[in-house]
C-alpha cells in the first residue's frame, strides 16, 4: 500500500480471495469459485431464457441458443463419429465453463479463473481420466496393447516406440492446462503492464498524459485480440478433448 | 484437421508459459500467486469447481440440452410433416390436372364425333331430297313429252286431212272437174312421205 511511487504489479491480479463474506471465509469459497457461479448461470440463462419461446422459427436469443448447442453438437459428431453424441454434455460443459472464465476475465474488476494453473491443470486432468476411461470401456485392455504398441509395428521398435507414445499420451494434460493457463495469464499481464505504463506516463512532466494515450490505444486493441483468444482457446479445449475422445474410441 | 495444426502452436505455448514460469518462480516466492500452493484457496477453488462443475454437467445433461433437443426435433419433425403435405397436396393437384385434361380430350372427341354425324346427316338427307327431286322432274319430263308427242302425232294427222282437202279444192278450182278422191290421197301421201313427215 505505496500509492506514492506506481510499481508494476502484473501478478496481483490473480491473488485468490474468499468470497461471500463469512460464510465463504469458512468454507473457502474463493472468487474464481463465484465466477464460475455467474459464468454456469450466464449459460443456463442463455439455453433457458433464450429457449423459452420454443418457437419455429427462432428470434435473436434463441438462435443464439441454438447455434451454440449446435455449434458443439456438430464438433462431436464430426470429430469423434456417431460415439460423439454421448459425449456432447460434457464436452459442451467443458467448453462453456472454458468459454465464460476466459470471456468474464474481461470484464473490469473480474476474476479470470482459467488463469490458474490449478483449475485447467485439473480440467485436463479430468478430460485425460474421462478419455482414459471411456478408452477402457469401449476396447478393454485391448486399448493398451493396441494404442501404445499399433499393429503392424516391427517387433524391434518397441522399447522406441511403446516410450513415446506412453509420453505423448502423459504430455497431453500438461499441454492442454498450460497452453489456457499460459494464453490467459499472458493477456491480463499485457493488459495490467499498458494500463500501469499509461498511470505512469500521465504523472510524467507536460507532454507525459500526451504520451500515455498510446499505452490506452493498444489495450483497446488487446482487448479485441483477447476476445478472440478467449473464444479460441475454448474452442481448442473443446475439440482437443474431441480428438482425444475420438482416439479413445476408435484407437488413432 | 486441426491434428495438423495445433502442435506447432502447442510447442510455442509451451515454450512461453515454461519462459513465464521459469521467471515467476525465479523472481519471488510471491511471485506467481497461481504457484502458491501454500495458500489453502488455492487448492480449495478445485474442490469447489469440481463441484460446480460437476453441477452444471448434471442440470445442462439432464435438463437444459435435451430441452433445446426437443425444439430442435420438434421443428425437425415439423418441416418434414409440411415437406409431406406439400408432396401430397402437389400430387392431388397433378391427379386433378390430369383428369381435367382427359375430360376435355373426351368432350373434344364426342363434340367432333357428333358433328361429323350431324353432317352425316345432312348430307344424306340433302341426297335423299335430290334423288325425290330428279325423279319427280323425270316423271313430268317423261309425260311432258308423251303429251307432246300425242299432240304432235294428232297435229300430223290434221295436216294430212287439211292438205288432202286443200289440194281436192285446189284441183276442183283450177280444172273445175273433182278430182279422184283416190288419187289426192297417194299424192298427199306420197309428198308427206317425202319430207319425212308420214
Amino acid at each position: 500500500m505505496e500509492p506514492a511511487e506506481p510499481t508494476i504489479d502484473a501478478l496481483g491480479q490473480f491473488r485468490l480471495f474468499p468470497s461471500l463474506g463469512m460464510l465463504g471465509r469458512s468454507v473457502n469459497f474463493t472468487q474464481a469459485n463465484t465466477f464460475m457461479v455467474i459464468g454456469g448461470l450466464l449459460t443456463m440463462a442463455l439455453l433457458y431464457y433464450g429457449m423459452r419461446p420454443r418457437a419455429i422459427v427462432p428470434g435473436r436469443l434463441q438462435s443464439a441458443a441454438e447455434l451454440a448447442y449446435n455449434f458443439i453438437y456438430d464438433m462431436c459428431v464430426s470429430q469423434v463419429g456417431e460415439e460423439g453424441k454421448r459425449f456432447f454434455p460434457f464436452v459442451f460443459t467443458l467448453f462453456f465453463f472454458v468459454l465464460m472464465g476466459n470471456l468474464l476475465g474481461l470484464l473490469p474488476y473480474a476474476f479470470t479463473y482459467t488463469s490458474h494453473i490449478a483449475i485447467t491443470g485439473a480440467l485436463a486432468l479430468m478430460v485425460i481420466v474421462v478419455v482414459t476411461i471411456v478408452a477402457i470401456r469401449e476396447n478393454g485392455t485391448h486399448f493398451f496393447t493396441e494404442y501404445f504398441f499399433p499393429a503392424g509395428t516391427p517387433k524391434a521398435l518397441a522399447p522406441l516406440i511403446i516410450p513415446i507414445e506412453v509420453i505423448s499420451y502423459l504430455s497431453r494434460p500438461v499441454s492442454l492446462s498450460i497452453r489456457l493457463f499460459a494464453n490467459m495469464v499472458a493477456g491480463h499481464v499485457m493488459f495490467e503492464v499498458f494500463a500501469t505504463f499509461t498511470v505512469m506516463l500521465a504523472g510524467l512532466g507536460l507532454f507525459g498524459p500526451l504520451i500515455a494515450v498510446g499505452p490506452v490505444v493498444i489495450n483497446v486493441a488487446l482487448v479485441g485480440f483477447e476476445l478472440l483468444v478467449a473464444c479460441l482457446q475454448a474452442y481448442v479445449f473443446a475439440i482437443l478433448t474431441c480428438i482425444y475422445l475420438h482416439d479413445a474410441v476408435h484407437l488413432h | 484437421m486441426s491434428r495438423r495444426l495445433f502442435p506447432p502452436c502447442r510447442f510455442a505455448c509451451l515454450a512461453a508459459a515454461l519462459l513465464l514460469l521459469s521467471g515467476a518462480a525465479a523472481s519471488a516466492a510471491e511471485g506467481m500467486p497461481q504457484l502458491n500452493f501454500a495458500n489453502p484457496l488455492t487448492l480449495a477453488q478445485i474442490v469447489w469447481g469440481a463441484i460446480i462443475f460437476a453441477v452444471l454437467y448434471v442440470i445442462f445433461a439432464r435438463s437444459s440440452l435435451p430441452q433445446v433437443a426437443e425444439v430442435l426435433a420438434n421443428r425437425e419433425t415439423r418441416i418434414t410433416g409440411d415437406l409431406e403435405a406439400a408432396r401430397d397436396a402437389k400430387a392431388a393437384a397433378d391427379t386433378a390436372v390430369a383428369e381435367v385434361n382427359a375430360a376435355t380430350a373426351r368432350a373434344r372427341s364426342e363434340a367432333q364425333a357428333s358433328i361429323n354425324a350431324a353432317v352425316e346427316q345432312a348430307k344424306k338427307e340433302a341426297a335423299d331430297r335430290a334423288r325425290v327431286l330428279n325423279e319427280r322432274l323425270e316423271q313430268q319430263l317423261q309425260t311432258s313429252e308423251g303429251q307432246i308427242a300425242a299432240a304432235r302425232n294428232s297435229a300430223l294427222g290434221a295436216i294430212r286431212e287439211v292438205a288432202t282437202d286443200t289440194a281436192r279444192v285446189m284441183v276442183s278450182r283450177l280444172t273445175g272437174r273433182t278430182p279422184d278422191r283416190q288419187a289426192i290421197d297417194d299424192a298427199v301421201g306420197q309428198a308427206l312421205a317425202a319430207r319425212g313427215q308420214a
